[in-house]
């Protein structure tokens, strides 16, 4: 008995020990000769479904990070290393609030993330309750920057902006259009646009069908939309759910054109759907990697380090410098210092030039349509929104 | 018409996976009375090892017809599988037979999250593609619905192995010791059986139809990925309830039953509602009808035995 009181009193000492450490603030750990580390948070589900597309992400940062750090940064006169930290949210919105606190916890000055708008929201308003800028490479759902947040930006064009070119383009593809999507913030939120934007181009909107984000059969709902003989087929998801849709839309014997946003477009969606990707259209915000300003660079240096390229590295590469970016121009790396520095931003990226408007979105933001040919996805035409 | 005759076939073709990995959990649970958390994933590395033997032997001799190839993978992936089950058995299991009842589910749950992080650190987090060129890819219309090779082989595939399992327990020694087993484990000891190698054989037989159907979920799906087992397995062990757990014949209505349920229920709840309730609800419907069936016959639809045992 005595020795299990001890041992308990021992685990809990050591437990405070850990949490009074975790307290600590690092935000200005001063190494010998004045020389700073500051920690730039990451989030992405890093497990799960969608982790290849998550890693690539923080492969964004860290080259970006990497490059900083060789540069020799120095703000406010001190030497400056900046450090990665990497969280993995499960593209869980509990997930991100907990990774979130954890992160502030540790001290990060600015976080770059998180993937999903559904796990982006709710991190928000922690990173915003702390006063820590926050940048989503990916996330498009309207709400991230209209919950008035002023710590919210995204270098990513969103889904408002995004929705009312599909919809357009698929009243342009024909006059009868359905609509899937996953039931996420990100996918509802797309296909609720395009609906809207669809039926303002004069297109009908046959059928609205949901599914989820863990889902490999969509038979059932494909079925019931082939009864209503649709032109075009929108899916407002990923690519996980995006290839076996185009599978079995044929299997089925549907000839309707599938149409999707950026979440279907990844070299995964064409390696999992093989000879049934063929035909599919899909748009990202942005240019083309390739017609992006200094696209052909950056993939050269991510391809030697990471190898291919899945969807948002290019933006999450951005994100980090414009953070940077904003630390420099404020001499500052103190998030209250160099957050109104972070609305000023006009950088020229590798996505092209970025600058925020007044709720923290991309004032500009062309939108590319890309078809899959010969097993690869190429450029059908760059539309900018009005 | 043809479209409730195509999601006939969906449901079918759903439900006859559903009902191959159910079989798993009856069979084991009709003589353990242990809810087998690991099956799902067992079914999941079988098309996880399949799709690796499919990848390497296509990347070495892409000239063999595919359905060899597809062939070679299926025969790597079922003694893996059997192995796995048994390994399953001895390590989480057989220790525990003897312990409360909730121990076994815990390391059950325990093997099960095991298994899915080990397929993740060898396979990685990302989909896998399965090769689907290597498969025929005729499409048929019968009835006015739309029905491919590959769907047609699972149907077939899963209808005679069915009748396999069912000859096996019904009409051969080592069926007759694992029905002794299920009735009373420690007279069938008495009577010369030896339970543990018939629970052994019970675990490596269903491991063997979770490779299979994982086989065909992949090759009908053009997908694999370590997590697939989860939801899988869950459909699956809802089917075995559906039907009434134990009962192989309840196993197979019960996997057949809710793949119908949820190919009509998605088709169609849309369309009856007025488009209140939508595809959405596609999963509930299942589930509500599983609901609804135990509430009325909380032994299953097939099930009869009651589990009495000291």
């Amino acid at each position: 008995m005595k020795s299990t009181l001890l041992a308990l009193s021992v685990a809990m000492a050591v437990g405070l020990g850990v949490s009074a450490c975790g307290e600590k603030k690092t935000e200005a750990a001063a190494g010998e000769n004045g020389a700073v580390t500051v920690k730039i948070g990451q989030s992405s589900p890093l497990t799960g479904p969608q982790a290849h597309i998550g890693k690539d992400n923080d492969n964004g940062v860290r080259l970006a990070i990497d490059e900083i750090n060789a540069s020799k940064p120095v703000i406010d006169g001190k030497p400056v290393t900046f450090e990665v930290m990497s969280e993995d949210d499960q593209a869980d919105p509990k997930t991100a609030t907990i990774v979130a606190q954890r992160m502030i916890d540790e001290g990060i000055v600015g976080v770059i993330g998180h993937l999903n708008s559904g796990a982006t929201i709710p991190a928000s308003k922690v990173y915003s309750d702390n006063n820590i800028p926050q940048i989503s490479p990916s996330a498009t759902a309207i709400k991230y920057t209209d919950q008035g947040f002023k710590t919210a930006f995204r270098v990513m064009t969103n889904d408002a902006q995004q929705g009312k070119v599909l919809g357009a383009y698929a009243a342009k593809l024909g006059k009868k259009v359905a609509i899937i999507d996953d039931q996420t913030a990100y996918g509802q939120g797309l296909a609720a646009e395009v609906e809207k934007a669809a039926k303002a181009a004069g297109a009908e909107v046959v059928a609205v069908e949901h599914t989820n984000d863990k889902a490999s059969d969509f038979t059932a709902i494909l079925t019931s939309i082939k009864g209503k003989a649709p032109d075009v087929v929108f899916f407002g998801g990923m690519d996980p759910q995006a290839a076996p849709i185009a599978k079995q839309m044929h299997q089925l014997g549907m000839t309707a054109q599938l149409l999707g946003g950026d979440g279907m477009q990844t070299p995964k969606f064409i390696e999992l759907a093989a000879a049934d990707a063929e035909g599919a259209i899909a748009s990202i915000p942005g240019l083309p990697i390739d017609k992006m300003p200094k696209g052909a660079d950056f993939k050269q240096k991510f391809e030697a380090k990471y190898g291919q390229i899945q969807l948002y590295s290019p933006y999450a590469y951005d994100a980090a410098y414009v953070m940077v970016d904003a630390m420099k121009r404020a001499n500052s790396t103190d998030p209250a210092k160099y957050l109104p520095e972070l609305g000023k931003t006009s950088f020229e990226g590798v996505t092209g030039k970025i600058s925020f408007d007044a709720k923290g979105d991309l004032t500009s933001g062309p939108i590319t349509l890309y078809k899959v040919q010969a097993g690869q996805w190429t450029t059908l035409e760059t539309i900018l929104p009005q | 018409m043809d479209i409730f005759a195509q999601q006939l076939v969906n449901g079918l073709v759903l439900g006859s996976v559903y009902a191959l990995v159910a079989l798993g959990y009856t069979l084991v649970y009709g003589i353990l009375e242990l809810i087998n958390f690991a099956h799902g994933e067992t079914t999941m590395m079988g098309s996880m090892i399949a799709l690796a033997v499919i990848g390497a032997l296509f990347g070495v001799a892409p000239d063999l017809p595919g359905i060899l190839i597809v062939l070679a993978g299926l025969l790597v992936a079922i003694p893996a599988c059997m192995l796995l089950g048994y390994s399953i058995e001895r390590v989480a299991y057989r220790p525990l037979r003897h312990a409360p009842r909730l121990a076994p589910l815990i390391t059950a749950i325990g093997m099960s999250i095991v298994l899915q992080n080990v397929a993740m650190l060898i396979w990685g987090k990302q989909y896998i593609a399965f090769p689907t060129t290597l498969l025929p890819q005729g499409r048929h219309d019968v009835f006015g619905a739309s029905i491919t090779d590959v769907q047609i082989a699972i149907l077939v595939l899963t209808v005679t192995i069915m009748a396999g399992l069912v000859t096996l327990v019904n009409r051969t020694r080592l069926g007759r010791a694992m029905r002794a087993t299920a009735q009373a484990p420690a007279v069938a000891q008495l009577m010369g059986v030896n339970v543990n190698r018939v629970i052994s054989a019970t675990f490596v037989i269903g491991a063997a139809l979770a490779a299979i159907a994982g086989v065909m979920v992949s090759a009908n799906y053009g997908q694999a990925h370590y997590y697939m087992g989860f939801l899988l397995g869950l459909k699956a062990f809802s089917a075995a309830v559906l039907g009434g757990i134990g009962n192989l014949a309840g196993a197979m209505l019960g996997g057949l039953l809710l793949g119908v349920i949820e190919a009509l229920g998605a088709g169609y709840i849309g369309d009856l509602t007025g488009g209140f309730l939508g595809s959405n609800y596609q999963d509930i419907f299942a589930f509500l009808v599983l609901i609804l069936v135990l509430t009325l016959k909380p032994s299953g639809l097939l099930g009869s035995r009651s589990v009495e045992r000291a």
